[in-house]
């Protein structure tokens, strides 16, 4: 259901603020998103001041830097600090990608940090991906070959059949991409979204895969694919450099040519 | 306690797609009601002088002139946009530099357009 306005219990108010320790030229103020499960207030937008001189220079640092010097209750997920594991996707300077790859120079004015747009926050920039994954796992992102015996040997693929993947493999399934879709905001429990079918159009085009026709019937309806009005926000904000709209033209083009 | 939703329309950058895009679905919307307006103004001579000359008198005044010229861009803008979305649709031009140009290309075309033909309708050129 298109919803414009956030429930009443999302609706955002002012937070704490938090100078440096030390006065400092060179400082970056942080705007962040906090909730906790543990009272009942709204969300609120702490401001953190944080010295750019003592600090690395992505918005990862930062963020790490606010939670071991100045505030240790501040949540967030994240791993490897190298834009692979896909943890710590985040709303940064409105649009969505990952805090680790994100460079504090390329913010003008103050960083403003949400968690992931449309999704439940469980605390602070932690939201639930539970959704996500159910339909991740509805596409079946797996192999499928019609013998399922063990072969002898592997399944072999020419050069050219290996690049049809191309663009396709290196997601790390942060979900910066179904969570920027306006579509996937007002229908994400019909609309597969595009991180989902970004990962069903690299099965359908995987040449060692054998259930092609099945996985096309399967995503023939009016919701799980035709929600995608090529808006695009899905191509601009992935930090992988992707093109979700462009897979999804791909999967129509499939069922019509079916 | 439930858990909150996190902001979206409220934070979310626009983007050239995206205001676009919805642009799009706005003037299909303004196209579809704006083409019952004209055909009443068509069809008005029909039903009676004075439905006619009313109606005439609504479109020649600077409000309804104003609403005829943003009908034209609608209409021209729409058409445009669909056509962008003819060639996506057949797998063509959906890298994001080129959905960027072709998206600035059917706003200056439909806004030139416009402009070509009101200024014919006046007598300029």
């Amino acid at each position: 259901m298109v919803q414009f306005n956030l429930p009443d219990n999302s609706k955002l108010t002012k937070g704490e603020y938090f100078q440096t320790k030390e006065p400092s030229k060179n400082v970056k103020k942080f705007q962040i998103y906090r909730w906790s499960p543990e009272d009942d207030k709204n969300p609120r937008m702490d401001t953190y001041e944080v010295d750019l001189d003592t600090c690395g220079p992505m918005v990862l640092d930062a963020v790490m830097k606010i939670k071991n010097e100045t505030d240790s209750s501040l949540t967030f997920r994240r791993s490897c600090r190298e834009g692979i594991c896909g943890s710590c996707a985040m709303n940064i300077d409105g649009t969505n990608t990952l805090a680790c790859t994100k460079a504090i120079s390329d913010v003008k004015g103050d960083v403003k940090i949400y968690p992931l747009p449309h999704m439940p926050v469980i605390k602070d920039l932690v939201t639930n991906l539970k959704s996500l994954y159910k339909q991740l796992k509805s596409i079946k992102p797996w192999l499928h070959r019609k013998n399922n015996e063990h072969s002898e040997s592997e399944n072999i693929q020419s050069r050219d059949e290996r690049a049809k993947l191309d663009g396709l493999y290196e997601c790390i399934l942060c979900a910066c991409c179904s969570t920027s879709c306006p579509s996937y905001w007002w229908n994400s429990d019909k609309y597969l979204g595009p991180a989902v079918l970004l990962q069903s159009y690299r099965w359908l085009q995987d040449s060692r895969d054998e259930e092609r026709k099945e996985r096309l019937k399967e995503l023939d309806d009016t919701f799980k694919v035709y929600r995608c009005h090529s808006i695009m926000n899905c191509t601009q904000t992935c930090p992988k450099g992707l093109n979700p709209a462009k897979a999804i033209a791909g999967i129509k083009q499939m069922i019509a040519q079916q | 306690m439930t858990n909150p939703l996190s902001p979206h329309l409220q934070v979310y950058r626009w983007q050239v797609t995206s205001v676009l895009s919805i642009l799009h679905r706005i003037t299909g919307v303004v196209t579809s009601l704006g083409s019952l307006l004209l055909v009443l103004y068509m069809t008005s001579f029909a039903f009676s002088r004075e439905l006619f000359d009313f109606i005439n008198f609504v479109f020649n005044n600077l409000l309804g002139r104003t609403i005829l010229i943003g009908l034209t861009f609608s209409v021209l803008f729409y058409f445009s946009a669909c056509l962008k979305h003819l060639f996506w649709d057949s797998g063509y031009g959906l890298d994001l530099i080129t959905a960027k140009l072709t998206g600035w290309i059917t706003v200056v075309v439909s806004g030139l357009l416009t402009i070509l033909i009101w200024f014919i309708i006046y007598g300029v050129i």
